[in-house]
């Protein structure tokens, strides 16, 4: 299929051309769109791109941060407000694939890759979307289950910004210094009077996208976190997971580790 | 489908070009400008061969529509030495022994390049971290990172040219 190239003057225009063609996809940094692209994985029209739309920003107000969805892996890295992030955003790709993904494009990768997603996921972010006609902003964990709405696009994340030492993460891969997930975990495990309040934990690579672990959630939430609650939530670490084998770890492999890492996360070691 | 115009500056020389809609930067550097240091190795941006500068920033010319550096100033392996003389780190690769079959050459030198615009005092995690998107299959890397190290040396002036 011939692939032309759309640049749009504003994002109404983007979502208007993605309407009028079914075969265009909304371009962020293509390092999982040209991709599949080039493998012939995916057959796409037009590549609609987002350059120049003003969706590579990040601000923050309110104890709030808003991260536009053009706003690249190497533009967290350079916001010491985001620090917190930069483990993330560190273990996705070398520079050059970090100086092109894109925040708006995770939240579309499939397992393993995705890391963004879920650390968002455990910061409880809201997602910015906007279609030819209606602008709205939207809870990720729905917007996960539903993302490939036709004629809809992500302009933003936004959420409100963790406690000092609140958000954990952890990543495990095969290939070092970076590698696509074997598994992921993001925590925001915020301590009030020593016990956990506002517990949120979120895998990477144990579901086809990412997904909360709310048994373990539950779990943990109004208890310390000592040894015989991380027992506790170690033993349903693989509730409601339905990890895929792949080139990177067995559906097996991952089942078997998650309760491992999932203890370290906690125990923070 | 019609061609598609581009006017964009690689290695500080405008071009202006028609180009095939949605090709990608690669195939016009290499097919349209005969500038064939930069490689297409995978196209799936995982092994680093196509890596180029656009405004000084690394990209992987095989995920980047041409049409996206509309403008922009592109920087290829052929750049570096366009005065005749070898840039240090071209010298470094090619007197440590850090080019063997040379696919990845021009990928790891330019990811190594925009470390030391940016870090000219990396360390070795450093250097690791720059040619982490870089696949070679000869060297075992360990040669190429002592040549950007080495290159690095001579460029804060610490090591003299051979």
């Amino acid at each position: 299929m011939p692939l032309s190239v759309v640049r749009p003057d504003s994002v109404k225009a983007a979502a208007v051309a993605l309407a009028a063609d079914g075969a265009a996809q909304f371009l962020g940094g293509g390092t999982l769109l040209v991709r599949a692209h080039n493998s012939g994985n995916l057959l796409i029209g037009a590549l609609v791109l987002c350059d120049g739309l003003g969706l590579g920003g990040i601000r923050f107000a309110g104890g709030r941060a808003k991260i536009g969805a053009a706003a690249t892996m190497a533009a967290i890295l350079a916001e010491p407000r985001l620090s917190f992030l930069h483990p993330v955003a560190r273990e996705i790709g070398g520079p050059a694939v970090r100086a092109m993904a894109t925040v708006g494009g995770n939240l579309f990768a499939r397992a393993p890759f995705g890391d963004i997603a879920v650390a968002l996921l455990a910061l409880g972010a809201d997602v910015a979307v906007e279609d030819a006609k209606t602008s709205e902003t939207v809870d990720l964990e729905p917007f996960l289950k539903d993302r490939r709405k036709p004629g809809r696009i992500v302009t933003g994340v936004s959420f409100a910004l963790p406690p000092e030492d609140a958000f954990r993460f952890v990543k495990v891969t095969r290939k070092r210094p970076h590698g696509a997930s074997v598994l992921a975990i993001a925590a925001m495990l915020p301590l009030e009077g020593g016990k956990v309040k506002g517990a949120r934990v979120a895998y990477g690579a144990m579901a086809p996208t990412a997904i909360r672990a709310p048994v373990v959630e539950k779990v943990l939430e109004g208890n310390a976190l000592d040894a015989a609650a991380i027992e506790k939530a170690v033993e349903v670490a693989g509730e409601g997971t339905e990890p895929s084998s792949d080139p990177y770890a067995s559906a097996w492999y991952r089942s078997s580790v998650l309760p491992v890492h999932l203890a370290r996360l906690l125990r923070g070691s | 489908m019609a061609r598609v115009p581009l006017q964009f500056t690689v290695n500080g020389r405008e071009q202006a070009e028609f180009i095939e809609p949605g090709a990608m930067l690669v195939d016009v550097i290499r097919d349209k400008l005969g500038l064939t240091a930069t490689k297409n190795g995978c196209s799936q941006g995982t092994c680093g061969a196509c890596t180029v500068l656009v405004d000084g920033e690394l990209r992987l010319s095989c995920l980047t529509p041409a049409q996206r550096v509309e403008g922009r100033l592109v920087e290829t392996l052929e750049g570096l030495a366009a005065s005749g003389e070898m840039h240090p780190l071209q010298r470094a690769f090619s007197e440590g022994f850090a080019v063997q079959c040379g696919f990845c050459t021009s990928g790891m030198i330019l990811a190594a390049k925009w470390l030391l615009d940016r870090n000219p005092s990396p360390t070795r995690a450093d250097v690791i971290d720059a040619i982490s998107g870089n696949i070679c299959r000869c060297t075992g890397y360990q040669s190429i990172v002592e040549a950007i190290l080495s290159a690095a040396a001579e460029m804060r002036g610490e090591k003299a040219v051979s």
